[in-house]
């Protein structure tokens, strides 16, 4: 059984009679040591389906889910007490600004320990020493040179990548057996960037926990992952492993991301651009919400939505799945009709 | 080659920085000792982390602020010591495309006037001149002639860094400086921009100064590389050969860092240890020395000076030996 199993996940804003579906029936599932990565264009959902998981959608949101287990436990009818006691212990999140996610006003030891004094052993909740003594065990865990002089400083004295080492620590405080890592990287430099990618990681196979990393970064993820989520305007789009997916792409989505990256174009080529953008609260396409961007829309496309079909393996939402040479195949003729607009959005 | 657009010798900029009511002013040298030239119609990426001096050396370019010491001959003018009328003639060359294109727009102007008050403030050109131009521009990067009268909010990302970009040009620009111009963009929306950014420079003929932490655009989209750490360079030289055969360590690393969606390269990373030093107290000699893989006892010594190996020009004690 799955670690984490979410199936019909959909997440709405706005009014009742013309809800914004931000997540729109996703289904998803990870193991115990395993690393998933959710890519996808701002916009597409990533972040809200990870927040919806940890219960931090708000008031005027709406979050429905035909099931959604964690180690057994159904998480749609959880009180927010269990809920409490759960997220931050079990479940763990480390954001895209390590520095705008730590409080200001608190040294890293502070933090570190009231997260150990909530959800940490019963010898940590009741001693003090004994929740420093772990701070500082958990920073060194981290990597973090000189950590016992650390211990003390503000979060604006630290560096960017310290901050998210700083973050790692106080996510992975109380052995979690799912992380959700969102954008973790993104406002880091380079050479930082591969370190705490490396750090997560390392910890992630020492603790067999569960990491799903949601970036946009394409090949971070196929140097990190095993399985991927493609998404797109709130939809899965493709699913899979990551060799499969990247290597021959089901869905023309996923097929005109890895073409628009400079890295699969000659040099100063023109890249291959996908037109227009991703459709937002007022401009949803009936059908195929890809239809007006997709090179190989029919008529069909864009009249009626695709069921995201294939075994557990490989899914692909799309009524025409590319095959290994990237054409659509089944009954797909091309339309004869123009509809494609070059060009601008 | 063809002509000399830009000619940086030995480009410095310090700044003082207080650290505190009883203690002696600090010195960064954000900017020590630059040199490099860029030629019209062509593009130099400068790559390095936060804090190499990367922004510095943009802010010398578009003459925002003057070098400490150094020359910078634009067109064959030294801008760094020019007085104020020559500077004002010289602005119009160079123009600047900026990270955000959330930050850069002013919100309250529509996007005819944004494009207009290039020419309003530099030009004598009459009001109907200037929509002319501004309309005509529009249609050149590839925004629609009702977006002439709407406010920046109502256009998303990729279509702002289209009017940003449209904004810098409409002086008609010889050099364009663009720091991180698709870092805050989506994968799609980037390949847009800088499809634009290159269809621009064929028909143009403008030469860019291109800013990047993203090696993988810089690889499609540059001529030349300046590597920088901590206000030097390190490496500079054709892309092809510094991407084919980085010369410095910290090249090395740079690119060893880099993501990459080939197969080959999957998992098998050596990341760099540590983190760019504080420019307040940088190390001793060289100074990547403390996160070098081959540093000697030399490297913490004396500083390696830029010296030609093979068409790259390196500032490393160990280049020969380690490029045997």
């Amino acid at each position: 059984m799955p670690l984490l199993d979410i199936s019909g996940l959909t997440v709405e804003f706005g009014s009742e009679t013309a809800p914004f579906k931000a997540v729109d029936g996703v289904d998803f599932a990870i193991d115990a040591g395993e690393i998933v990565g959710v890519v996808g264009e701002s916009g597409s959902g990533k972040t809200v389906t990870a927040l919806a998981l940890m219960g931090l959608i708000d008031f005027p949101g709406r979050v429905r889910a035909d099931a959604m287990t964690f180690n057994g436990r159904d998480l749609t009818t959880i009180s927010d007490r269990e809920r409490r006691a759960l997220v931050g212990k079990d479940i763990a999140m480390i954001f895209q600004d390590p520095l705008a996610s730590l409080n200001p006003c608190f040294t890293v030891a502070f933090q570190l320990m009231e997260t150990l004094r909530i959800h940490g052993s019963d010898e940590e909740r009741r001693n003090r020493a004994t929740r420093r003594a772990r701070a500082l065990q958990l920073l060194e865990q981290v990597e973090i040179p000189d950590a016992a002089a650390r211990l003390d400083l503000y979060p604006h004295q630290l560096s960017g990548g310290m901050a998210q080492r700083v973050m790692i620590a106080m996510a992975i405080a109380c052995n979690p057996r799912l992380l959700i890592a969102d954008e973790p990287t993104t406002a880091l430099d380079v050479t930082v960037q591969a370190q705490v990618l490396a750090l997560l990681t390392r910890l992630q196979r020492e603790r067999d926990m569960a990491l799903i990393l949601i970036t946009h970064d394409l090949a971070l993820v196929a140097e990190t992952a095993q399985r991927v989520v493609v998404m797109y305007a709130g939809q899965e789009v493709e699913t899979g492993p990551v060799s499969g997916v990247f290597e021959t792409p089901r869905h023309p989505y996923t097929q005109a991301l890895l073409a628009a990256l400079p890295e699969h174009n000659e040099d100063k080529a023109r890249l291959q651009a996908i037109p227009g953008m991703v459709p937002g609260q007022h401009d949803r396409p009936a059908g195929c919400l890809l239809s007006p961007r997709c090179v190989f829309a029919v008529e069909r496309c864009r009249r009626e939505m695709p069921p995201l079909a294939g075994d557990a393996q490989r899914r692909v939402r799309c009524h025409f799945p590319l095959d290994a040479a990237g054409r659509p195949t089944g009954s797909w003729r091309p339309d004869g009709v123009a509809v494609e607009s070059e060009g601008t959005a | 080659m063809n002509t000399t657009l830009l000619d940086a010798r030995g480009l410095a900029r310090h700044y003082r920085v207080s650290r505190g009511v009883f203690r002696p002013k600090g010195l960064v040298r954000a900017l020590d000792g630059v040199s490099f030239t860029l030629g019209a119609g062509e593009t130099l990426a400068v790559v390095g982390e936060s804090g190499c001096g990367k922004s510095t050396l943009a802010r010398q370019v578009t003459m925002i602020e003057r070098p400490t010491s150094g020359q910078l001959l634009l067109d064959g003018h030294d801008a760094g010591t020019a007085d104020a009328a020559l500077r004002k003639k010289l602005r119009p060359l160079v123009q600047m495309v900026f990270q955000n294109p959330y930050a850069s727009l002013n919100p309250r102007k529509k996007v005819g006037t944004l494009l207009g008050e290039p020419l309003a403030i530099n030009t004598d050109m009459s009001g109907g001149e200037r929509d002319d131009a501004a309309r005509a521009m529009m249609a050149k990067v590839g925004l629609r002639p009702e977006h002439f009268g709407r406010y920046p909010h109502m256009f998303s990302g990729g279509q702002r860094q289209r009017v940003a970009v449209a904004r810098a040009l409409m002086l008609r620009p010889r050099l364009v400086v663009a720091d991180e111009p698709v870092s805050a963009l989506d994968v799609s929306i980037q390949a847009q921009v800088l499809n634009l950014l290159m269809d621009l420079q064929q028909e143009l003929g403008i030469a860019y100064l291109f800013v990047s932490h993203n090696l993988q655009v810089v690889r499609h989209i540059a001529d030349n590389v300046l590597v920088m750490y901590l206000g030097k360079t390190v490496e500079s030289g054709p892309k092809t050969t510094l991407f084919q055969r980085p010369a410095h360590p910290y090249t090395r690393a740079l690119l060893a860092s880099t993501p990459s969606l080939a197969a080959a390269g999957r998992g098998a990373r050596v990341p760099l240890t540590g983190e760019l030093p504080s420019p307040l107290n940088p190390p001793s000699g060289c100074a990547f020395h403390k996160r070098c893989p081959h540093a000697i006892p030399r490297c913490a010594v004396e500083v390696p000076v830029l010296a030609p190996l093979g068409n790259m020009l390196v500032a490393c004690h160990r280049a020969g030996e380690l490029n045997a």
